[in-house]
């Protein structure tokens, strides 16, 4: 028998009280037994930046923490971006005008990352925006429209979005 | 892709650590999780019992004192890159930490888990071994304290007992003005190594009175390049000095693996301790100037 632990987390802004297996990745919990199937799980060991999410306000793969390890933490998925079901973040609208988008597969890590990065960084290069999308793979764009999505974002969000 | 079974523990002092480690058989340590996730992901790791250091109190600071930075073993590699006591006083670690895997790893990546797995390519580990950091470690005897030439056992093995864990580091500090740079090759950006160099200089009226080389990635753990030191102390910097002295790296054994054969890292080592080295003394100039 593997060991439980009762955890209490906050995704989204949601509290979520449930029993997990101590062995459980995050990823897999929110994937699993919350049903957020936005986290997308590529690689399993801190790769390919697909899993990515915020805890706590700062960026993190999922895959490289447990389940148990959220307890008490606040944890934002790309579920919450969007403020309504009508509308898209700002960062999620400039993705799908430069497309900054093929597969799809990538792009909840990467939307994560940038979310934390135009924070931090609101008017930044595109050599900022290279780098700090370095964690992330994507197979498909070649990284121009996600470049250029970024750089896009980044002024709407300045103009208040 | 899913880790093993094991018990978790997450004890909140050090003691309780210490504790645990004793009692418990085929127990490992997770701090950042950075490391030891992916090899619980792929099962390359199978401990029995994970003691979590992640709610241990008092092992996350950066201070100065007695001429030194003592970081506490569960700093974030983030909170050392923010850290504007870092960037002032020992801005070689500022410069290595940008080079440490991507933003969403530093977030979590500690000070500590980094010198324990003691990657040979590892920035971190190689910056403790340029700067001569001593490592603090716990144990049921109390605390003991390692110099960092002791402290790697083997490879990606450091000289720490199974009931043991490294609680702080101290890294003495250069004076002001020094010269300082941390250069490597990578394939891509935030991917480990190939070769590295870290390079320390202090000069006093235009000869160079102190000099710290290390190279990182070549061997199974940092090597300082003592004899490139001593060909630099007492002399005049010039492109022409450092250039010859560091002909000595291509002699070192270095390792082959599926990233670069020897030969090339005997390359890399020559090229980019020399490179450390004119950017270190070109910072030196650069800091005289404006002070």
């Amino acid at each position: 028998m593997s060991e439980t632990r009762n955890i209490a987390v906050t995704v989204n802004g949601k509290r979520y009280e449930r029993s997990v297996d101590v062995r459980l990745t995050l990823a897999d919990f929110l994937r699993g037994p919350l049903g957020l199937t936005g986290t997308h799980l590529g690689c399993e060991h801190g790769v390919c930046g697909a899993c990515t999410i915020l805890v706590d306000g700062q960026s993190a793969r999922s895959c490289l923490m447990l389940a148990v390890q959220a307890n008490g933490h606040e944890i934002a998925t790309v579920e919450g971006l969007a403020p309504s079901a009508e509308r898209l973040h700002p960062l999620q609208e400039a993705f799908r005008d430069n497309h900054g988008l093929q597969c799809g597969f990538c792009t909840p890590g990467m939307l994560m990352t940038l979310v934390e990065f135009l924070r931090d960084h609101p008017n930044p290069t595109e050599g900022e925006v290279r780098v700090a999308i370095s964690g992330n793979l994507c197979r498909c764009t070649g990284y121009q429209g996600i470049v250029a999505a970024a750089l896009d974002a980044a002024g709407r969000m300045r103009k208040g979005g | 892709m899913k880790p093993p079974r094991f018990d978790y523990h997450d004890p909140e002092t050090v003691p309780e650590v210490v504790g645990l480690l004793k009692t418990l058989p085929n127990a490992r340590m997770l701090a950042g999780g950075q490391s030891l996730m992916p090899m619980l992901n792929m099962r390359l790791a199978l401990p029995d019992h994970l003691v979590d250091l992640n709610r241990v109190e008092g092992l996350a600071y950066i201070r100065e004192t007695g001429g030194a930075l003592e970081i506490g073993a569960m700093t974030r590699q983030r909170d050392i890159e923010f850290s504007q006591l870092v960037l002032e006083r020992c801005p070689v670690m500022h410069e290595a930490i940008l080079q440490v895997g991507h933003r969403q790893t530093r977030n979590r990546g500690t000070l500590g888990g980094s010198l324990c797995q003691l990657d040979p390519s590892a920035e971190l580990v190689a910056v403790a071994a340029a700067l001569e950091a001593t490592i603090a470690v716990a144990g049921p005897k109390g605390t003991r304290e390692i110099p960092f030439s002791g402290f790697p056992k083997t490879y990606m093995t450091p000289a720490i007992g199974p009931d043991e864990l490294l609680t702080r580091v101290r890294f003495p500090l250069w004076p002001r003005p020094h010269g300082w740079a941390f250069v490597e090759f990578a394939r891509r950006h935030g991917d480990f190594a190939v070769v590295s160099a870290a390079a320390l200089l202090e000069e006093d009226r235009g000869k160079i009175k102190r000099a710290s080389v290390t190279l990182g990635g070549v061997a199974a753990a940092p090597v300082r390049m003592k004899e490139v030191e001593k060909a630099l102390v007492g002399q005049t910097a010039s492109d022409a000095l450092f250039r010859d002295a560091c002909e000595a790296c291509r002699k070192i054994e270095a390792m082959q693996d599926v990233h670069a054969p020897a030969s090339y890292r005997q390359h890399l080592a020559a090229v980019l301790s020399r490179r450390a080295l004119e950017r270190a003394h070109a910072r030196i100039g650069a800091a005289k100037m404006s002070s």
